[in-house]
């Protein structure tokens, strides 16, 4: 079973790890059904306020464009990453995805820092039903953040210890699906939910 | 949430004390008998860690037959509650976890697991692979339903069970009306089991369209791989929003979110559509693998090739597309209106249509066969009148205005069940039968096992076909018990004899499985049944590797080919190379059990303990994405050896 092609990049040269590569691509499938889930029910629930705090009310402009440029630009970083990767350049490769993380944990910082205004000003989880699916959805991506952070660490760390094999290249092209994948989730955050609250 | 320790454990009802004591001498029983026939070791090294899809599947189906019992005795005992009318053999409270429990644990923890023992046992032999795509995965998977289940089933002796219905409708479903843990049960056992089974789907994706053998095209996969491929591609659709709903459901009763509350602007019938736009295609992942069994099952009993598979595949794919565009049937009377009512009305009708393509060509496969009733054949025939049962009346509750009258009455309990055991328990049967020699290498008795058909049939009709009357003289489900005027009665007792006799059938089944196992017919040939697909090309025992020559295959029926050729996949000494397989692992068990701990922490609230489990969890995936797993090369000396090679005899693969 393990046939071997030198011709293709190094993530897919093991049909073990082409294997991966498309179960991961499956994966991602159901993240779609996943978040597609959570938007159904914001979308569901948004206007139910029960009298308490609007999107209107809440949202600010100038943090989410700076959250949007912020993970935005870390997809960027990422590709860089796997291309540097591509070429067999380990330490450039390190370097960019550590960019992409800082840019991520940026996000985060602000993500977090947004959800503690909110709770400072009495819009918690259990203010409306409104708030609840806003919190479960954003909170939702940003758990894959976060999650994607730590996973991204320890995958840096073995490219550091074993350097860019076929398995770990393998893993650093998954990731990289992940994050982009991250980032596409939140542009329809930011339109259906932060842009559609501000406007309407 | 105030816990009390007095109230941890369920007191006060004799039959749970009687079960608490029951379970605590099966646990020292077992603990006892592992210890002194020195087992421990043994179940751990050959079963606990192991990432072999074959052994993977017996543990599914082990869990399964326990599972099927205790649904059976809560079917049984809501039977024995409603034969005479004002009975007092439990009380309302129990009878509802009852009916909970009941639906819950034979949808997810009997019908699933059934399925996914089979598919693990069968596919990768079907389509010629050694193992699964991810064996390691496969085996997170099986332990999360493993645990999932555990906490599902404790919780009726501690805590309490959950008690709002397996629907779990809301407001019910919320801690304004059921407060405790029971409901938190449900939440957290099925959002374990469900990750589980996501993976699996994902796993058998890859397997089916990765590790065919060599020549085997789309076009040739065999007829239960191709239901699992679309099993599969549901899964991957649906369970993600039984995700969500869980989680939402979660964030209600734990953390005060209001997403289903009635206050500050929730919305119940939310719930309802989530958990059915998940629960519909559910009933077709559990009916779709059932339809491959009884594809295989008739082929090989017809000794002809399965009638129409272009058709059967197109059929399969339409039914997991449309599955997904009829769930708000189970609603009608929620009044959405009715064009929201007439489109779902005629996406119910028209699941029917490729439905019936299938039977036709069941039908027409048995047509001029050579067919030979054996015990698995006459489940599969046996399926075809009861199901069209199930079916039709399943569309006279998809018209929207006359489920005003059906809705929610015994007419639909008797509906569901008609459809879901005479389509997925007597596949499970079936192919348990069919297949028992691959597992085991012996044959279940055959008198037993048609005894075991014949009185579950009698038994199965004997008890639904009073319900469809009860239904349409007003008697509702989940009602505990009826007055004496109603004249529900005499129907009733009709109702708990057949409950009754597929009690029976069940009792004879387990005795099969020992008489069998002490007396049955030895299977020396490794294809008992003359079949048809490459799962009987392999010898039985199966080796772990499964195939020492992977076959070349050049159509359809692969094996029914051979045969007929008089080729073989008997390996030549010259040709035995080195294998590789994975190695086993003890992670996925013990990732799983961190699982327990963090659900049993978030079941009762107890943060801390959620936390200690998010850690274990987090550690274990960390340890093994380090771990160097390369696995191992099985050596050409032990193949020879399994083979028959080295003492020179001639007991290859296959004679």
């Amino acid at each position: 079973m393990e046939q071997t092609n030198k011709e293709l990049p190094l993530e897919y040269q093991t049909h073990q790890d082409r294997m991966t590569i498309l179960a991961f691509w499956i994966f991602l499938g159901a993240e779609i059904a996943l978040f597609s889930t959570l938007f159904a029910t914001y979308l569901v629930l948004e206007h139910r306020t029960a009298g308490m705090f609007s999107a209107k009310q809440l949202f600010e402009a100038p943090k989410v464009m700076m959250m949007t440029f912020l993970l935005l630009t870390s997809s960027f970083t990422c590709g860089v990453a796997i291309w540097y990767m591509r070429r067999n350049n380990a330490k450039q490769l390190i370097g960019w995805m550590l960019v992409t993380l800082l840019l991520g944990a940026g996000f985060l910082y602000m993500e977090i820092a947004e959800f503690t205004h909110y709770v400072h000003e009495g819009a918690t989880i259990q203010t409306s039903a409104f708030l609840s699916s806003f919190f479960v959805l954003t909170g939702t991506h940003g758990a894959h953040v976060t999650l994607g952070i730590c996973w991204a660490l320890s995958i840096l760390y073995q490219v550091m210890k074993n350097g860019i094999t076929t398995t770990t290249a393998r893993k650093v092209f998954i990731i990289g699906l992940y994050w982009h994948f991250l980032d596409v989730v939140w542009i329809f955050l930011f339109t259906l939910v932060y842009v559609k609250g501000m406007v309407g | 949430m105030k816990f009390q320790w007095d109230t941890f454990f369920v007191t006060g009802e004799p039959m749970i004390l009687g079960a608490q004591i029951s379970l605590l001498f099966g646990a020292i029983a077992m603990v006892v008998g592992l210890t002194y026939f020195k087992k421990w070791k043994w179940l751990w090294t050959e079963w606990i860690t192991t990432v072999d899809h074959k052994k993977i599947g017996t543990m599914y189906i082990l869990c399964a037959v326990l599972m099927l019992f205790r649904g059976g005795v809560d079917a049984l005992l809501m039977r024995i509650q409603l034969t005479l009318p004002n009975l007092h053999f439990l009380d309302e409270h129990h009878y509802d976890e009852i009916f909970t429990t009941h639906g819950t644990i034979m949808i997810l923890f009997m019908a699933m697991p059934f399925l996914m023992g089979l598919i693990n046992l069968v596919v990768p032999l079907q389509i010629g692979a050694r193992d699964v795509a991810f064996p390691y995965l496969n085996a997170i998977s099986f332990w999360l339903f493993f645990i999932g289940m555990g906490l599902f089933n404790i919780s009726f002796i501690i805590g309490g069970s959950p008690d709002a219905g397996w629907t779990m409708y809301f407001p019910l479903a919320g801690t304004e009306f059921t407060p405790g843990p029971g409901q938190n049960y449900y939440a957290i056992a099925l959002q374990i089991a469900g990750i589980g089974t996501l993976a699996t789907g994902i796993n058998f994706l890859v397997t089916i369209f990765k590790m065919r053998a060599p020549g085997m095209k789309l076009m040739d996969i065999p007829m239960f791989s191709w239901s699992v491929i679309a099993m599969s591609l549901i899964i991957v659709a649906a369970f993600p929003v039984l995700t969500i709903a869980l989680a939402l459901m979660t964030f209600d009763r734990l953390f005060g979110a209001h997403f289903f509350t009635m206050a500050s602007g929730g919305m119940p019938m939310l719930w309802s559509n989530l958990f059915w736009i998940w629960g519909h295609p559910e009933v077709y992942i559990v009916v779709l693998p059932a339809f491959g069994i009884f594809s295989e099952i008739i082929s090989t009993f017809s000794r002809k090739r399965l009638f129409g598979y272009g058709s059967m595949v197109l059929s399969m794919l339409a039914i997991a597309l449309m599955s997904y565009l009829t769930w708000a049937h189970h609603f009608f009377t929620m009044g959405a209106g009715p064009a929201v009512n007439s489109f779902f009305s005629i996406s119910t009708m028209a699941i029917s249509i490729p439905t019936g393509i299938k039977i036709f060509n069941w039908l027409a496969t048995m047509y001029k066969g050579k067919i030979s009733f054996t015990t698995p054949m006459l489940w599969a025939v046996g399926f075809i009148p009861n199901f069209i049962v199930g079916g039709a009346t399943g569309v006279l509750l998809a018209m929207a205005s006359a489920d005003y009258q059906y809705h929610n009455s015994y007419y639909l309990v008797a509906h569901f069940h008609h459809v879901l055991i005479a389509g997925v328990v007597f596949a499970c049967f079936g192919g348990l039968h069919f297949w028992y020699p691959k597992m085991f290498g012996h044959i279940l008795n055959e008198t037993l096992g048609k005894w075991t058909f014949w009185i579950f049939v009698i038994g199965f009709n004997i008890c639904f076909y009073p319900m469809y009357f009860l239904g349409l003289k007003g008697m509702t489900r989940r009602m505990v018990t009826y007055q004496a005027d109603l004249g529900w009665t005499g129907l009733n007792e009709v109702a708990t004899v057949g409950a009754f006799l597929m009690g029976v059938a069940f009792l004879i089944l387990c005795y099969n499985i020992y008489y069998s196992a002490r007396k049955g017919e030895r299977d020396t040939t490794g294809d008992p049944w003359d079949g048809r697909t490459l799962e009987w090309a392999t010898s039985t025992p199966v080796p772990h590797y499964n195939f020492a020559k992977l076959p070349n295959v050049q159509g359809v029926d692969e094996w029914a080919r051979m045969k007929k050729n008089g080729e073989n996949l008997k390996i030549t000494e010259e040709e035995v190379k080195e294998i590789h397989m994975p190695n086993n692992t003890g992670k996925a068990f013990i990732i799983s059990c961190f699982f327990f701990v963090a659900g049993f922490g978030l079941v009762f609230e107890w943060y801390w303990m959620a936390i200690l489990g998010g850690i274990g969890i987090a550690c274990g995936l960390l340890l093994r994405s380090l771990e160097k797993d390369e696995g191992y090369h099985v050596s050409v000396e032990e193949i020879k050896r399994t083979e028959g090679l080295s003492r020179g005899d001639e007991h290859g693969t296959n004679k």
